[in-house]
C-alpha cells in the first residue's frame, strides 16, 4: 500500500539466460528464477535486483517416458493443451480441460508456463490442481546440486508457498502412466462463468479401481481423498465435508466452496461410476 | 538488440526488467495500450511472430530478433484490415481504449482458428468467443457489438441515404436480439415546447440531397482511427524532456504525519523535486467537480498533515524516470502518529468515535456537522407517513445493502502538463470535466483563469470517476515547481484502490398500500458512507433520494437521509449517481409489495406510476424546472418489457431438481440534466478552405457525444459528419461547457451545437442572396455549397464574401466573440431567425432557442457561428429492465435466459449508439449485480487487481433484447432525451426480483454472488465455518 510500483520490474538490473545448471548459483534472496513470466511481471517485485530465465534452457517440454508424461517446468499451457493423446490416455482430455480452468486467456497460455502455474502455489492454480490430482511427482534441482523428487501434492505447503528454497528450481513434474490411463473427471466452478476457480475438483479412477478425489482452489493446497475404489456418494460427501483446510477470499466464501464441493465431487462420483 | 515492430527495424536496448508494453511505448508506439499491467484487461496485446500476448507481461528482451506487430500493424485509417473494417461498421466499440486490444486478439482468432483446442477441433474459435475473448475487457459496450464485429455484422450506414427509398432509421443493419421493434421514427410532439417556438427549426427536413445524420446509425468519427490505434488518448504523445511523477500513499487509515525526511529521496540521483505538504497551497477544496462548486465541501489539500484513509497521498517524488521516481518514494522516511479509525459508517455519528474532520468550519466548508462526521442530511415529509402507513391494507419494509464498485474505465487518470510558448501552464488530462479542473486549479493555485489551459485528447471511458480531480493538481504544482513537462499516470491498483468508489449505502423502505394495490406511504431511511473524504457526497445523496421515488404517487412520503465520513476510501460519482443504489432497495420493496397483493409487479408499477397530470414529489413537489416536456414514456415502457418477457425467447432453462426459474422487473426514472443549471457553449466556422470547423466542450469518452454533435451541425448545415473538422474538450476551443456528466452531452451541449449550426445555415443562406438577389428560402444546402434551382455558390465563395465582409464591417466580431455577446443580443432582440437571416452578409444572424441562443457573423477567415446553452429545464426518462433467470439451489449460480430493456430515449438520434449505450449500461448493471465488489478489511482494500475485482467478462454479459418507446421530447434536440446513466439502474433490482421469484427468498445484499445465492437457500440450518480469510490475489 505504500508505494506499490509501476509494470516494469525497476529494481531489476540484471537477467541471466540460463543455459546451464551453473547458471542457477546467480539465484537467492533477491534473484529468483521465472520462466513465461506472466505471474512475475504481472504484481509488484520491489525487492527482486536480478533474474535467471529458465526459457533459455531449451528443454523439451513434454517427453513421453516409459513412466508416463514429462513435463518441463518450462512446458507452455498452449503446448500442454494441444498435447495429442496417446494410446490408452484416458485422461488425456483433462491436460486441455484444466488449461481453461486458468483465468488467464488463450494469449496467457501463450507463455504461461506450467512449472511457473506450479510454483506461484496458489490455490487456484490450474496447473497444481491437474498435477496434484494426477499424482504427478515434482523434480527440483536442489540449490546444492543435488535432485529431489516428491508428489506435486506435497511440494505445495500452502497459500503461495511450496518446498522451493532460494536457490532452487523446480525442473519437471512427470505423470505417472498409470495416471494417464486412469479415467477421469474434473470440474471447476468460479464466482462467474469463466472468472478465477473458487473450486477445481479431479477425480481418478484407476485401472486398479483406486479413486482419488482430489480437492483444490478451495483449500489453501490440494487436498486428496483416496480409496481403494469408488466410496458410496455418503462417504465421499462426509469426507469432504470433513476437510477443514477452506478458505473465504474474493473469489468465494469458505462455507460456499465446502458445501459446493460435495456437489462437485457427487458429480465426478457418478461420472466414473 | 534488434527488434523489428510492424516491419521496421528498431535498434534498441530495453531496461532488465522492462515489459514490452513500455518499451513499445518507450518508442512512440502509443497504439499499444495500458489497462491493467496485470495480464488479465488485454488492452496491451501484440503479436511476436504472430502469436499474441499481452504485452504487459512480456519481458522485453525476450522480443530480441523477433517481429513484433501492434495494431497498427494491422492496417491504417486510409487501409484497414478486414477485423478492424468489420470493427468500424459493427460500432464494435465506445470509448476504444480497449480497441487496439481487441482486434490484434480477434485478428489472431482468425489467423489461427483452431488455437488452444483439442486436435481436431477445428473452427471452434469463433464459436468459442467468450472463452476466447475471456482476456480483454471492455468496460462500455457489453460485448454484444464486439461479437456482431468478429462475425463481420455491420451495424452502421452511410449518410446518403439509401437510393431505393427505404427507410434505414433505425439502423439498417439485421438486430438479432430484438432492437428493431418499436424504433421510433421521428418527433411526435408538437412544435414549440413551453419555453419557445424552436421544433420548428430542429426537425429533420426533407432532404433534397439523399442525406440525412440524424436519426441513422452513423459512425463514429474517429472509428478508423481508434481501430487502427491512431486514435491518441490522453498520454499517447511523446513529450521531449519530460519528467515522471510517483505517489508515497498512507498506510494508515488515520493518523497525523509527524515528520517526513526527504533527504534521501532528494538526493537520489534523477529527482528533481519531492513535494510533501509543506510545499503545497492550504487552499480547501473538493476533488469533485460540479457547475456550482459549492455543491461539494471543502474538505481535501492536495497534500495534508493529516491521512484520513489508507492510500491517501503523503507526497510525491519529480524524477527523470518512473522507476527513480519510485525508488525515491521508497526512501522517504515518514512518522505517523497513528490514530483510532472508524470503518463503520453507522457508529459514524456515535459518541467517542473518530472524528475525521473536527478541524472544518462547517460553514466555510459546508459540512453539514464536522463534529459528528455528518456531512449532509435530507430530512422531509410529504403529507403523513403515519396517516398513510394507517390507511394501508399491506405495508412492506426491508433494508437493502450495497457494496462499493469501482468505476475502473480502462484507461486509468493521468495527466500530462507543460509550460507553452506564452508561459501558460497546459494540462492534458483525462477528465470528463476539463473547464472545472481549469476553474478550480485557477482557483487553489491563485493562477488567472486564463494562464491555464486544460484539454482532453479521447478519453478511455469514464463513468463518473473522471468528474473529480485525481491527477491534474499534482501534475500542475510539478510543472510550476521544475518549470518541466511532468507526467503523472495512476495504475490499475491505484483506481481500484484510492480512486473514489460508488457510495455504499444502506436503505430502508416501507411501503404501505391499499388491497387494491395503490401506495399510500413511501418512508425512506438511507444511510449513505462517503469516506474519508465529502466529494460528491451530498450530490449522490440527494439524488439518490429523488426520483427513486417521485417515481410513484403516494399521498405520503418521507425521507431520512445521512452522509457520514468513516475512515474509508473515499466515495464519489458513479453511473447512476446514486440512484442505482436506493432504486435497488425502492424496486424490491415494491416487487415484495406485488408478492404480498397477490399482483402482476408490471401492473402493481402502471397502477402508481407518476403520469404527466401528476405532480413530482420527493419531500414536496418539485420546482417547474423539471418536466416530461411532451415525452412521458414511463407506460409504453412497461408495456415493451412485459410484451417481450411473455413472448419470451426461445432460450429454455436448465434441467433438473437443483434449477428453478423466475422472473423480475424494476423501473428507474431519471432528470435528463443535472439541476442548477448546466451550460455548453459551441462555435461552428465555415473558413476560407470551405470546410465547417465544428467546436464543442463536451468530452468524448465513448458517451458517442462527438458522433451525434457531428450528426445535428451535419444535419442543419446538409452536409456529411465526415466533413466536420472536430475539436473538443479543450478550454481553448470555446469559452466554456460545464462537462460530460449527468447524462448531459447530447441535451445540453447538443443543443448549443444545434442552434450554432442553425444560425451558420440561415447566415449562410441569407449570404448567398446577398450574392444574387435570390431570395434566402430558395438556398438549399449542400455538402459543396448551396444551391438554388440551378445556381450554384461553392461554400468557399460564401466563406471568401463573408471574410471580406468582416475586413469592412465590425459588426462582426460581435457574434464570434463570447457568449455573453451573444446572449446579451438575445436579451435585447429576441430575433425572428427567419427575417433576421435577411440582413447582409455583414449583420450577425441570430436564433434564439430554448434556454440558449445562437450568433452567426462573418469574421475574418469565413463565418462563424457561436451557440450556447443553459440547460436548466430538464426532462424526464424511464427505463424498465426484466430478466428471466434460473437459479441452481445447490451452487448459487444464477443463470440469465431473458434479458430485456425498454427505454424512453425520445428521438433516437443514432439508434445503434443509443442501443451500445443501453447494453453497456445493462453490462455495468449485470457486473456490479453479481460479480464487482471492492472488498475493504479495517480500511484497507484488498481487491487491488482485476483478478480479484471482476469486471464483466463477454461470458457474463447475455444479449438484452432493447426497446425504444415512441416519445419525442421538447427540450432535447429533435426531440431527444440523455440515455447514458439510466439504462443501469434498474437492472440490479430486476435481477434480484428474478431471483426471488425464482428462489421464494428475497436478496437483500449485492452483488448477488453465488455464494451469497446459495447461503440465501440455506436458511437457519447454515452453520456457521470457522475459515481463514485469505487476501486477494
Amino acid at each position: 500500500m505504500v508505494f506499490t510500483g509501476t509494470v516494469d520490474l525497476n529494481t531489476v538490473t540484471d537477467v541471466t539466460l540460463a543455459r546451464d545448471r551453473s547458471d542457477l548459483q546467480k539465484l537467492g534472496s533477491t534473484v529468483v528464477p521465472f520462466a513465461g513470466g506472466s505471474a512475475l511481471f504481472g504484481e509488484p517485485q520491489v525487492h527482486l535486483t536480478g533474474l535467471v530465465d529458465l526459457m533459455t534452457f531449451g528443454w523439451a517440454p513434454l517427453t513421453v517416458t516409459a513412466e508416463g508424461l514429462e513435463i518441463a517446468a518450462t512446458c507452455l499451457l498452449v503446448d500442454l493443451s494441444r498435447f495429442p493423446a496417446q494410446p490408452g490416455w484416458a485422461a488425456h482430455h483433462v491436460l486441455y480441460e484444466c488449461c481453461t480452468y486458468l483465468l488467464g486467456s488463450f494469449k496467457v497460455w501463450n507463455m504461461g508456463t506450467v512449472g511457473g502455474n506450479i510454483c506461484a502455489s496458489l490455490p487456484a492454480g490450474p496447473m497444481t490442481s491437474l498435477t496434484a490430482g494426477l499424482d504427478a511427482t515434482a523434480l527440483i534441482w536442489r540449490a546444492d546440486g543435488t535432485d529431489e523428487r516428491m508428489p506435486v501434492a506435497e511440494f505445495v505447503t500452502g497459500n503461495k508457498t511450496n518446498r522451493l528454497n532460494p536457490g532452487d528450481v523446480l525442473r519437471s513434474v512427470t505423470i505417472p502412466l498409470a495416471s494417464l490411463q486412469s479415467r477421469v473427471a474434473s470440474r471447476k466452478i468460479a464466482l462467474s462463468p469463466l472468472g478465477r476457480s473458487g473450486l477445481v475438483l479431479l477425480g481418478r479412477r484407476g485401472a486398479d479401481d483406486t479413486f482419488v478425489l482430489t480437492v483444490s482452489a478451495g483449500t489453501v493446497r490440494p487436498v486428496q481423498l483416496r480409496y481403494p475404489g469408488p466410496p458410496d456418494a455418503q462417504t465421499l460427501h462426509d469426507d469432504v465435508l470433513a476437510i477443514d483446510q477452506w478458505f473465504t477470499d474474493p473469489h468465494g466464501a469458505a462455507d460456499w466452496r465446502r458445501t459446493v464441493s460435495t456437489v462437485l465431487a457427487a458429480e465426478i462420483l457418478e461420472e466414473l461410476a | 538488440m534488434t527488434f523489428t515492430v510492424n516491419g521496421s527495424s528498431l535498434e534498441a536496448t530495453p531496461r532488465a526488467g522492462q515489459v514490452l508494453r513500455t518499451f513499445l511505448r518507450d518508442h512512440e508506439h502509443f497504439e499499444v495500450k495500458k489497462g491493467c499491467d496485470t495480464g488479465d484487461c488485454g488492452a496491451c496485446s501484440v503479436l511476436v511472430d504472430g502469436t499474441a500476448v499481452h504485452s504487459c507481461v512480456y519481458p522485453a528482451y525476450r522480443a530480441d530478433g523477433h517481429e513484433v506487430t501492434t495494431v497498427a500493424g494491422l492496417g491504417t485509417p486510409e487501409n484497414l484490415s478486414p477485423v478492424q473494417q468489420h470493427f468500424v461498421d459493427a460500432a464494435g466499440f465506445q470509448c476504444g481504449f480497449c480497441t487496439a486490444g481487441m482486434v490484434v486478439t480477434a485478428s489472431a482468432l482468425e489467423a489461427d482458428a483452431d488455437a488452444g483446442l483439442p486436435s481436431g477441433a477445428t473452427g471452434g474459435e469463433v464459436r468459442d468467443l467468450p472463452r476466447m475473448l475471456k482476456g480483454n475487457l471492455c468496460r462500455c459496450t457489453g460485448y454484444r457489438a464486439i461479437g456482431d464485429a468478429i462475425a463481420g455484422i455491420a451495424n452502421v450506414v452511410s449518410a446518403t441515404l439509401p437510393t431505393d427509398g427505404t427507410d434505414d432509421t433505425d439502423g439498417g443493419a439485421p438486430h438479432t436480439h430484438g432492437h428493431g421493434h418499436g424504433g421510433t421514427r421521428g418527433p411526435q410532439g408538437g412544435t414549440g415546447g413551453p419555453h419557445g417556438g424552436t421544433a420548428i427549426l430542429e426537425r429533420p427536413l426533407p432532404t433534397t440531397t439523399g442525406i440525412r445524420s440524424v436519426g441513422r446509425s452513423q459512425k463514429a468519427p474517429a472509428g478508423s482511427r481508434i481501430v487502427s490505434g491512431q486514435e491518441p488518448y490522453t498520454l499517447d504523445i511523446a513529450v521531449p524532456g519530460m519528467l515522471h511523477l510517483a505517489v508515497l500513499r498512507s498506510p494508515h487509515s488515520h493518523a497525523r504525519i509527524v515528520s517526513i525526511d526527504t533527504a534521501a529521496a532528494r538526493a537520489l540521483p534523477g529527482v528533481v523535486a519531492v513535494l510533501t505538504h509543506a510545499d503545497v497551497p492550504d487552499t480547501l477544496f473538493s476533488s469533485a467537480r460540479h457547475e456550482n462548486r459549492t455543491d461539494d465541501p471543502d474538505d481535501t489539500l492536495i497534500l495534508d498533515t493529516v491521512v484520513r484513509f489508507a492510500g491517501q497521498r503523503v507526497a510525491f517524488v519529480v524524477a527523470e524516470s518512473i522507476g527513480i521516481a519510485e525508488a525515491a518514494c521508497r526512501l522517504l522516511d515518514v512518522q505517523y502518529d497513528v490514530l483510532p479509525a472508524n470503518f463503520d459508517p453507522a457508529r459514524a455519528r456515535t459518541p467517542g468515535i473518530p472524528v475525521l474532520h473536527a478541524d472544518k468550519d462547517a460553514a466555510a466548508s459546508r459540512i453539514a456537522d464536522p463534529a459528528t462526521n455528518l456531512v449532509a442530511e435530507m430530512r422531509g415529509e410529504y403529507g403523513s407517513i403515519a396517516d398513510g402507513l394507517a390507511n394501508a391494507n399491506v405495508t412492506v419494509t426491508g433494508t437493502w445493502q450495497t457494496q462499493r464498485i469501482s468505476a475502473s474505465a480502462l484507461e486509468t487518470h493521468g495527466t500530462i502538463g507543460w509550460i507553452d510558448d506564452d508561459g501558460r501552464l497546459v494540462l492534458r488530462t483525462s477528465s470528463q470535466v476539463p473547464f472545472l479542473v481549469q476553474k478550480e486549479l485557477s482557483r487553489i493555485l491563485e493562477l488567472p483563469i486564463d494562464r491555464i489551459r486544460v484539454y482532453t485528447a479521447r478519453v478511455g471511458g469514464g463513468f463518473g470517476g473522471k468528474q473529480e480531480i485525481q491527477t491534474e493538481d499534482l501534475v500542475a504544482l510539478a510543472v510550476l515547481k521544475t518549470g518541466r513537462p511532468v507526467q503523472y499516470e495512476m495504475t490499475r491498483t491505484d483506481e481500484l484502490t484510492v480512486v473514489p468508489c460508488r457510495h455504499p449505502m444502506t436503505t430502508t423502505v416501507t411501503l404501505g398500500a391499499t388491497a387494491e394495490g395503490r401506495l399510500t406511504a413511501i418512508d425512506l431511511t438511507v444511510l449513505s458512507d462517503t469516506g474519508a473524504y465529502g466529494n460528491h457526497g451530498p450530490g449522490v445523496m440527494y439524488h439518490a433520494c429523488g426520483e427513486s421515488i417521485s417515481i410513484y404517487n403516494a399521498p405520503n412520503k418521507r425521507v431520512n437521509a445521512e452522509c457520514v465520513y468513516t475512515n474509508n476510501i473515499p466515495s464519489g460519482a458513479f453511473r447512476g449517481y446514486g440512484l442505482g443504489q436506493v432504486i435497488f432497495a425502492v424496486e424490491s420493496a415494491m416487487d415484495e409489495l406485488a408478492h404480498r397483493l397477490g399482483m402482476n409487479p408490471f401492473d402493481l408499477r402502471r397502477l402508481n406510476a407518476v403520469t404527466p397530470a401528476d405532480p413530482l414529489v420527493v419531500t414536496h413537489v418539485e420546482g417547474d424546472d423539471l418536466s416530461f416536456a411532451g415525452s412521458y414514456g414511463f407506460d409504453q415502457c412497461l408495456d415493451l418489457a412485459q410484451g417481450a418477457l411473455e413472448r419470451g425467447n426461445g432460450v429454455a432453462a436448465p434441467t433438473g431438481p437443483e434449477w428453478s426459474v423466475g422472473e423480475g422487473v424494476a423501473a428507474a426514472m431519471i432528470a435528463t440534466i443535472p439541476p442548477r443549471g448546466h451550460f455548453a457553449e459551441a462555435s461552428i466556422t465555415l473558413g476560407l478552405d470551405g470546410v465547417y470547423a465544428l467546436n464543442f466542450g463536451t468530452a468524448e469518452f465513448g458517451n458517442g457525444t462527438t458522433t451525434v454533435h457531428s450528426q445535428i451541425a451535419a444535419e442543419a448545415l446538409g452536409t456529411v459528419p465526415e466533413l466536420l473538422r472536430i475539436r473538443q474538450s479543450d478550454t481553448d476551443a470555446v469559452p466554456y461547457d460545464t462537462g460530460a456528466f449527468g447524462s448531459a452531452g447530447t441535451v445540453v451541449a447538443g443543443r448549443a451545437v444545434l442552434a450554432a449550426a442553425t444560425a451558420l445555415a440561415l447566415k449562410l443562406r441569407g449570404a448567398a442572396e446577398s450574392l444574387t438577389g435570390i431570395l434566402s428560402a430558395e438556398w438549399m444546402l449542400e455538402p459543396a455549397g448551396l444551391r438554388a434551382g440551378d445556381r450554384f455558390i461553392p461554400l468557399t465563395e460564401i466563406a471568401a464574401a463573408g471574410s471580406a465582409a468582416a475586413g469592412s464591417a465590425a459588426a462582426g466580431s460581435a457574434a464570434a466573440g463570447s457568449a455573453a455577446a451573444g446572449s446579451a443580443a438575445a436579451d435585447s432582440a429576441v430575433a425572428d431567425a427567419d427575417t433576421a437571416a435577411g440582413d447582409g452578409i455583414g449583420a450577425p444572424t441570430l436564433v434564439t432557442i430554448t434556454e440558449g441562443v445562437a450568433a452567426a457573423a462573418p469574421v475574418a477567415g469565413g463565418i462563424t457561428a457561436v451557440g450556447t446553452h443553459a440547460g436548466d429545464h430538464r426532462s424526464i426518462a424511464f427505463n424498465v429492465h426484466a430478466f428471466r433467470v434460473a437459479v441452481n439451489s445447490a451452487t448459487g449460480e444464477v443463470r440469465i435466459l431473458q434479458s430485456v430493456q425498454s427505454a424512453d430515449a425520445g428521438y433516437v438520434m443514432n439508434p445503434e449508439q443509443c442501443r451500445g449505450q443501453i447494453e453497456g449500461g445493462v453490462a455495468q448493471g449485470i457486473g456490479t449485480s453479481m460479480y464487482e465488489e471492492t472488498i475493504v478489511e479495517n480500511g484497507i482494500v484488498t481487491t487491488g487487481v482485476l483478478r480479484s475485482y471482476h469486471l464483466p467478462q463477454m461470458a457474463d454479459v447475455p444479449p438484452t433484447e432493447i426497446f425504444f418507446a415512441e416519445t419525442a421530447d421538447e427540450l432535447g434536440p429533435y426531440g431527444a432525451k440523455s440515455m447514458s446513466e439510466s439504462p443501469f439502474n434498474p437492472v440490479a433490482p430486476a435481477l434480484a426480483n428474478a431471483i426471488r421469484d425464482a428462489v421464494g427468498v428475497r436478496p437483500y445484499e449485492l452483488p448477488l454472488s453465488r455464494d451469497r445465492v446459495w447461503r440465501l437457500l440455506q436458511g437457519a440450518d447454515l452453520e456457521p465455518l470457522d475459515a481463514p480469510a485469505l487476501p486477494a490475489d
